[in-house]
């Protein structure tokens, strides 16, 4: 394991984080997978911390990842659901924000359905803050969950062809993963109908593709994102029967595919759309895998970032 | 005599050091491990239910050691753990994220087993106290035994241990440092004053 520190007080998205801090992340999780193992499956490392967990968009497996890590590394937690907090009564995020600090809050995990809300409120707050997903920008913990799986199940990153299949324009998966993947040393493809990739999507130093097929040949890693059936009433493709036909993962589309790929999702899966239960249910589906890794990365950036959190960070104005 | 740099210690500044002195060579180092392995053996008559558990990252060596010492007198290889106690720390507030953590790995259930935990030197006490804190999670041993192969006094804490390799009373202003073929150039324990600490 390198010697290099962790220095960041937010973990905001890949984006902005280097290839050694990537590295970190990943070797830190592999030392928490065990505590998971144990009869007492809790450690004392945050013991007297507060987090709070701020959603300002309905979740589950994201919450109760975060929940359970925040627990398991003994943190004191609070739950805050956008739907029963004073955001209906017009509180703006920023004096939400203050409020929890003024309890002296240590690390604030916040899902926001506004693209940089996390961005935006970090530089003003002495708490961490960790994004759990805002809009359609980055999830960054979901692509180290994703990345971390890659390289239990690969041995490394670098190399790796990693096949991103569904919705990319909405997919904040995608992004982190695309940031976080490209700066390890994968090849990334992105496939979708044309209405779901970003134009110029390329820029990031990914192919895109229409193409299933192509698409999936020689992939080592196929990552499927759900189809949001609720943005199907925007039209994005003509029905979802059409989507299924050209871009659902089926036994016979694998065949394609490196004999040793892996199928992985971050849920929750849409079965029969994007992917068929044969092959959700199959061996090379690696999706509850990702489940259980996601609560070791997220322990380890929780701990990382409760060393920096304590720091008197200048208020930018 | 030429200060002598070394690549190890999170407190450790060669710039503040004086000449070290060696108080254990590679020989008198061998010897006080077979001691030990030969109390572990006289002590626990159900050698079958002992597992020895190095403390990162100086204990797992010596642990290894005392392993192939055993081996040599009973004809039995135990079985051999590695503990990480940077999570049960009791400054981690304080220093923070500058502590990498990594994996602890228990061979197996340690329930109703005896655990010889191993570390390099004693000093204050503090990281056995994590070390039970930890050991304790993973379930409930029969007993657990505390090898060490320096005491070198100044507890903190009301530990103290089943098997010493040697005794080195020390001043607080001195450091003892070891040094294992493992991860250093040759096996020595060496203490030196430091200076200028706070």
């Amino acid at each position: 394991m390198s010697e290099f520190k962790w220095a960041r007080k937010d973990l905001l998205g890949l984006r902005d984080l280097s290839k050694q801090e990537i590295e970190l992340i990943l070797d830190t999780a592999k030392s928490f997978q065990e505590v998971s193992d144990r009869s007492v499956k809790k450690v004392p490392a945050l013991r007297g911390k507060t987090v709070t967990n701020l959603f300002f968009e309905p979740s589950t497996r994201t919450r109760v990842s975060f929940e359970l890590a925040e627990k398991r590394l003994s943190a004191d937690t609070i739950h805050i659901a956008s739907s029963t907090s004073s955001m209906v009564k017009g509180e703006t995020l920023k004096d939400s924000l203050r409020n929890i600090e003024a309890l002296k809050v240590n690390i604030v995990v916040m899902r926001h359905p506004s693209s940089g809300a996390p961005h935006r409120m970090a530089p003003h707050f002495q708490a961490s803050i960790i994004n759990a997903g805002d809009g359609i920008n980055e999830h960054p913990t979901q692509a180290l969950l994703d990345m971390f799986t890659v390289r239990e199940k690969k041995g490394k990153i670098d190399g790796m062809k990693v096949t991103f299949i569904g919705d990319i324009l909405h997919s904040r998966v995608a992004r982190s993963n695309i940031w976080g993947l490209t700066k390890m040393g994968a090849q990334v493809t992105v496939c979708g109908p044309k209405t779901l990739l970003p134009p110029s999507i390329e820029k990031l130093g990914v192919r895109a593709t229409t193409d299933l097929r192509e698409a999936v040949k020689d992939a080592d890693v196929i990552n499927l994102l759900r189809i949001q059936l609720e943005r199907q009433k925007e039209s994005y493709f003509p029905s979802i029967r059409e989507y299924v036909t050209a871009y659902q993962i089926n036994q016979e589309v694998l065949k394609l595919a490196k004999p040793d790929v892996v199928i992985m999702h971050p849920g929750p899966v849409n079965r029969g759309i994007e992917i068929t239960s044969e092959v959700l249910d199959g061996p090379f589906s690696v999706i509850l895998d990702q489940v259980t890794n996601g609560l070791a990365v997220r322990m380890a950036v929780l701990y990382l970032l409760a060393g920096t959190s304590q720091r008197e960070e200048k208020v930018a104005e | 005599m030429v200060p002598r740099v070394f690549s190890r210690g999170f407190f450790f500044d060669p710039m503040m050091t004086t000449p070290s002195k060696q108080v254990l060579d590679s020989e008198g180092m061998e010897k006080a491990l077979a001691r030990i392995a030969h109390e572990i053996v006289e002590r626990n008559q159900q050698i079958e239910s002992v597992i020895l558990v190095g403390i990162r990252t100086r204990g797992v060596y010596l642990s290894q050691r005392i392993q192939k010492c055993i081996q040599k007198i009973k004809n039995r290889e135990l079985p051999l753990g590695i503990l990480d106690i940077t999570l049960y720390r009791d400054d981690l507030s304080e220093i923070g994220a500058r502590a990498s953590v990594r994996e602890t790995k228990l061979p197996g259930d340690i329930k109703d087993k005896i655990v010889v935990l191993v570390d390099d030197v004693l000093f204050t006490g503090r990281t056995i106290r994590a070390a039970l804190d930890a050991i304790h999670d993973f379930g409930r041993p029969k007993a657990i035994q505390l090898a060490v192969l320096i005491d070198r006094g100044h507890r903190e804490l009301p530990i103290k241990a089943d098997y010493v390799g040697k005794n080195i009373p020390t001043s607080l202003d001195e450091q003892v440092v070891v040094q294992m073929k493992e991860a250093d150039p040759q096996d020595e324990v060496l203490v030196m004053k430091k200076s200028g600490i706070s």
